[in-house]
């Protein structure tokens, strides 16, 4: 094992110094009551990296990826996401960022009810501005290249969890973004969906050189990665390069 | 949506009947004819309208007479009534038997459709003729046309000389239609006969004017004294109402009918604006998930708002046009079944499907302005 230094010739695609998040909690006898979650973060992560973050329940990995995905704000620190500071962008930027730079695969999938895994698929390019037929057109190759040309008509209640995780990732995928976030993406399936889904990203990684950033508690899932970052208790306590 | 079409549909229904009811009572108004007295005999007792008949029958057809060469009076129509079996060959008909002068139809300003009425010769003359009313005519005849055909009254053969246009119902909602009339002279002589010695039931007496009214009350009130010689203190023996002062009356009540289900059909608006406030703030709860997820594959707060003002839109206005059909629906199902008028107009449609859009549009969009401005995660997160 050896730690990493960041190679200061390329840029990263994630740099984040120092990031630290507190909740606000509303408590009805001692009125606010504030919980630091994550402490001085300090992470880059180079394009074409494939980087597992594991660590206890309630480490902070999830407030980690939230915001590594703009979905969330910090309290304190920087986070560059391919040269670009994130607090300087608007919220129209941000919605940007989120459509054209990052795809989101959430442990839960988040696919929207009541659409087929189609209109799913091509939500992200419709908000893009791409045009109806075109975005239905990609969809669909995309559905097609993760096995489920098929079901491009279901609505999500009618497909299985690693059907619609597969469903999600086709949607993160689908404007051509640099970078995967994925929190817990096989925390819903069995054992052998997990190996399929880290199959399709491991593919994503090898082939088109997405960076991945996927959270997990299980070891194997991890194998997958070729680089481990441990949280404990809203720290860095381990990050290293591992051999697959 | 059901909250948008029942609120709609309620304003609708109660607007289009309290329309109804003032639109009855002004068509009877103006059916009346114009600047009308009653003369009844009888002193003024409690206020009831009518006398009942047989009490006293105090008027003449010289006092008539008399009332009708005051300055102030236009014309004045004596009136005689009874009820009667009415035939032609085998129809049989049992309707109110008027008699009254020529000048009757000129005070009701009451025309023929077929026809004429009969002529101040036949007054004179104590003719055998009669003029129908619209549904007189139907019962008795069919399709057939009366005019030129004889019925008979109380046995007595009547030539009929025409029908009267249609007039509708009268303020105590009598059908003025279902009637006939026959000369005054021609009802004292042979078909009311004893009942009616020289003696009329009561008179309609028509003003100059407006302005004159109050002048030409007090002038047949002196004069109808003086010719029954009543002493000074004495109770008259008649009663003078002005019809003017009644149709007032009968607007107002109208007006205040008009007024409650208006107040009523505002009520309904309410609650069934906040049935729509619920639902919209229920679907924007249940789609704050929703609008998460579309947030963080990059949906902006532009496109978030756009969409959800456009389903509230698509909603208020399907569940508004949905309930304007309902609602004139109700009131077309209310006018067949209670036999009332009613009266829908754009207005009130309008009045009722732009409140209910306004009240939609904005609590389906106002919360979704709220969500949209959450982070992503909180979006997520929300239960
Ligand atoms: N919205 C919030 N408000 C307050 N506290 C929060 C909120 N979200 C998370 N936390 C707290 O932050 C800490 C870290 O939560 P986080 O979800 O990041 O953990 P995690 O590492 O993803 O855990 P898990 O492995 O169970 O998913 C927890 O103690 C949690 O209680
Ligand atoms: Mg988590």
């Amino acid at each position: 094992m050896m730690s990493v230094q960041s190679e200061l010739s390329a840029e990263p695609l994630i740099r984040v110094d120092r990031l630290c998040k507190t909740y606000s909690l509303e408590s009805g006898v001692n009125g606010t009551v504030n919980s630091q979650v994550l402490y001085d973060v300090s992470l880059s992560i180079n394009r074409g990296e494939f980087v597992a973050i594991m660590g206890h329940s309630g480490s902070g990995k999830s407030t980690l990826m939230n915001l590594l995905g703009c979905l969330d704000t910090p309290t304190s620190g920087h986070y560059w996401l391919a040269g670009r500071d994130v607090a300087s962008l608007s919220e129209e930027e941000l919605a940007s960022v989120r459509n054209h730079n990052l795809g989101f695969v959430f442990q839960g999938f988040n696919l929207l009810k009541r659409m087929t895994a189609l209109d799913n698929v091509a939500t992200p390019l419709l908000y893009a501005g791409v045009s109806r037929t075109e975005s239905r057109q990609r969809a669909q190759e995309l559905l097609q290249q993760t096995g489920l040309g098929k079901f491009s008509e279901y609505q999500p209640n009618q497909l299985s969890g690693g059907q619609q995780q597969r469903v999600a990732i086709s949607r993160a995928l689908v404007n051509n973004p640099q970078l995967i976030l994925a929190d817990e993406p096989t925390g819903n399936l069995d054992t052998q969906t997990s190996g399929e889904i880290m199959g399709v990203f491991e593919r994503l990684n090898r082939e088109k050189g997405i960076t991945i950033v996927l959270v997990t508690h299980e070891d194997d899932i991890a194998a997958y990665a070729s680089r481990l970052v441990r949280l404990k208790d809203g720290r860095v306590i381990h990050d290293s390069k591992v051999d697959s | 949506m059901l909250g948008m079409i029942i609120g709609v549909a309620a304003v609708v229904l109660m607007l289009s009947i309290g329309q109804g009811a003032q639109a009855t009572v002004n068509q009877a108004i103006a059916s009346m004819g114009s600047n009308l007295f009653i003369v009844l005999p009888g002193a003024t007792s409690s206020g009831a309208m009518r006398q009942t008949s047989g009490s006293v029958q105090t008027l003449t057809l010289g006092d008539a007479q008399a009332v009708a060469g005051l300055p102030s009076i236009k014309a004045v129509a004596p009136i005689i009534t009874g009820t009667a079996q009415l035939n032609f060959g085998a129809n049989n008909w049992s309707t109110v038997v008027t008699g009254v002068t020529t000048d009757y139809f000129r005070v009701r300003n009451w025309s023929t459709e077929d026809g004429e009425v009969f002529t101040d010769t036949d007054f004179r003359s104590a003719a055998r003729v009669v003029v129908l009313g619209q549904v007189t005519a139907k019962n008795l005849f069919g399709d057939e046309d009366p005019t030129g055909k004889t019925i008979r009254i109380k046995k007595s053969p009547f030539i009929v000389t025409g029908v009267l246009a249609a007039k509708g119902q009268s303020l105590d909602g009598r059908d003025q239609d279902d009637s006939v009339f026959i000369p005054l002279t021609t009802g004292q002589r042979q078909i009311f006969g004893s009942q009616f010695p020289g003696t009329i039931r009561f008179m309609m007496v028509q003003g100059k004017s407006p302005e004159v009214m109050e002048e030409a009350e007090s002038e047949i009130n002196q004069l109808l004294r003086q010719r029954h010689r009543l002493a000074e203190g004495v109770d008259s023996d008649f009663t003078v109402r002005n019809m003017a002062a009644l149709a007032a009356v009968a607007t107002g009540a109208a007006k205040v009918m008009s007024l409650m289900l208006g107040a009523i059909a505002s009520v309904s608006l309410l609650v069934g604006g906040i049935g729509i406030m619920n639902i919209m703030l229920v679907s924007v709860t249940e789609r704050t998930r929703e609008i998460g997820i579309r947030m963080a594959i990059g949906a902006n707060r532009r496109a978030i708002l756009t969409q959800f003002l456009l389903e509230a839109l698509v909603i208020c206005i399907l569940g508004g046009l949905a309930g304007v059909a309902l609602g004139i629906g109700g009131a077309w199902a209310v006018s067949r079944a209670a036999d009332m008028v009613v009266v829908i107009t754009l207005g009130m449609v309008g009045l009722a499907f732009f409140f209910a859009s306004a009240v939609g549009i904005f609590f389906g969009f106002y919360p979704a302005k709220k969500a949209a401005s959450l982070r992503p995660v909180e979006a997520l997160r929300y239960e």
